[in-house]
């Protein structure tokens, strides 16, 4: 069960993450509170990518521990892996099979029994919008409504907290905005707490309940995003906090392999 | 605030059993897997040509040379269930690609963040690749049999050769799976499969037997897995075959593929870094 010490779906505790000499993530203190949208805000290379993939258990930590979900990360990583849902940044619907057989995988996967996983799918399916296209292979679905079957993938188990790396990349602005509609709705309409990361301004701005902007490993600054906004200045953007905490533009950043995996994730989806 | 979130489920005896929970993530894995194969079987077609040139070309013209010596056998029965295991060999070597393809998606990570335990996602992969290596099995079987190979067609002399041949494609897919989460990119696997098949196959019994060795060659050949296959799809498949070898050839299979399925489940979540 999970279960929430200090009311927080996910606590992080100096975790830190390098590659040789590299700190991608460099003793990340973090508490996300129950049903809130948290993102995580940077620009590519800043260590978001590599922070969710430690708390969905997909890489240890070097140092340092999260407990998610009312399980530590490190000691009950299938416990953990049973109340979260995690949409990766690349594609990862199949896209030779039909929405109805993605869903159905994930259902068996995360043990939903038998009885209940008819309804459960056709419930998400209209949910998310996709119940024409239920029966149609994946690979002739636009982007936001491979976005869209993702998200029913990953929430079809209900789980305590959703993580979603750049759900919006590669998405043009409709499709972004119905992203986020529903994802709003679910939150409430399943107590979910979601994290994203980011490195877009306007769904940093729109979509989150909170931020932490990260650079280089660290979190700089975190606070809702109005309140980062009006330490600064009354008009001031997301862009300049980072720039006031991180002294770079976060449009800069990232490397060769950032910018191939991003290309193609939005060449995919586009 | 609490996490009020409704994931309590009341669990049933398959949700309680983890041998049950187990069966059926590997059965959700193997049937995804087999849902792709069915829909686009031009891939079984194309497999199915190689092995009919060695039947056909190769088996028909050292039958008539009789340059190897196979005793109370002719050639084309000696070779057949070493064309089998040849197929089984060919088709499972290069099923690694596959997770380097998901991985490149991310359909990996998908899999990996699910409550599904590593051995059980490799396992579904083992059981489609068994599963797939049965549909070669069919048909080099049935055109084996119009060559006129003198097979055994009892119900139990077949359903062992299923059950082999599976437990072959099994086995060489894992190990093929274990390479692709080492090198994790196409180029090398690709380099590398290549590199692998054609020493695997020569140094087995499947188109000489280990006495026509050179020393050096049958004590490499001991240590080769599609020995074992080839020698238990002889003693199956052959009419006048003893049975004796069966149970430690099979014996070898099991174990080397329990080690490479332990071995690719360690290995798995890597391939997500």
């Amino acid at each position: 069960m999970p279960n929430n010490d200090a009311g927080s779906a996910v606590r992080t505790q100096k975790l830190t993450r390098s590659f040789g000499d590299l700190v991608a993530v460099d003793a990340m203190d973090v508490v996300v509170a129950g049903e809130r949208i948290f993102g995580l805000l940077g620009p590519n290379g800043a260590g978001k990518s590599t922070a969710i993939k430690m708390l969905t258990t997909l890489l240890p930590p070097t140092s340092g521990t999260a407990v998610v979900a009312g399980h530590d990360i490190r000691r009950e990583p299938a416990d953990v892996r049973r109340h979260i849902g995690y949409v990766p940044q690349l594609v990862s619907a199949d896209g030779t099979l039909t929405g109805v057989e993605n869903l159905l995988l994930s259902a068996r996967l995360y043990d939903i029994p038998g009885s209940e996983c008819r309804e459960r799918i056709r419930e998400s399916l209209e949910f998310m919008g996709l119940t024409e296209a239920a029966r149609s292979p994946v690979r002739t679905y636009s982007g936001g409504m491979v976005r869209r079957l993702e998200l029913a993938q990953a929430m079809l188990h209900r789980p305590a907290v959703l993580f979603l790396d750049e759900p919006t990349i590669g998405l043009d602005p409709i499709a972004r905005h119905a992203v986020w509609g529903r994802l709003r709705a679910s939150r409430r309409q399943y107590s979910m707490t979601v994290v994203i990361t980011t490195h877009d301004m306007e769904e940093a701005d729109e979509l989150c309940d909170e931020l932490a902007i990260m650079h280089a490993g660290r979190i700089v600054a975190r606070g809702t995003p109005s309140a980062l906004k009006h330490g600064i200045s009354p008009n001031a953007t997301l862009d300049d906090v980072f720039t006031k905490y991180a002294g770079a533009s976060l449009e800069e950043g990232g490397n060769y392999r950032d910018t191939l995996r991003t290309r193609r994730t939005a060449t995919r989806l586009g | 605030m609490t996490l009020s979130a409704p994931v309590a489920q009341p669990l049933g005896w398959a949700e309680r059993s983890t041998a049950a929970r187990f069966l059926r993530h590997s059965g959700a894995i193997a049937a995804v897997e087999l849902d792709k194969l069915l829909r686009d079987p031009t891939e079984i077609l194309t497999r199915a040509i190689q092995p009919s040139l060695w039947l056909i070309v190769f088996g028909e013209v050292f039958t008539r040379t009789r340059a190897i010596p196979t005793g109370s056998l002719s050639y084309l029965d000696f070779m057949a269930p070493g064309v089998l295991a040849q197929s089984v060999l060919f088709t499972a070597i290069f099923y690694g690609i596959a997770v380097i393809w998901e991985r490149d998606l991310g359909i990996v990570h998908k899999l990996l963040v699910s409550p599904a335990s590593r051995e059980a996602l490799v396992f579904g992969k083992a059981l489609a690749a068994g599963l797939r290596a049965l549909t070669q099995a069919v048909f080099i079987v049935l055109l084996a049999l119009i060559l006129g190979v003198h097979l055994r067609l009892d119900v139990g002399s077949l359903a062992g050769v299923a059950l082999v041949v599976m437990l072959g494609g099994a086995l060489f897919s894992t190990f093929s799976f274990v390479i692709a989460c080492l090198v994790k990119t196409r180029e090398r696997f690709m380099g590398i499969g290549q590199v692998l098949t054609m020493p695997l196959f020569f140094a087995s019994n499947a188109i000489y037997p280990l006495s026509m060795m050179p020393n050096w060659l049958a004590r490499i050949a001991r240590f080769n897995p599609l020995t074992y296959l080839v020698s238990a799809l002889r003693s199956l498949m052959l009419v006048g075959q003893g049975a004796s070898t069966i149970p430690l050839d099979i014996g070898v299979l099991c174990l080397v593929f329990v080690l490479l399925l332990l071995l690719g489940a360690r290995l798995y979540p890597g391939i997500a870094r």
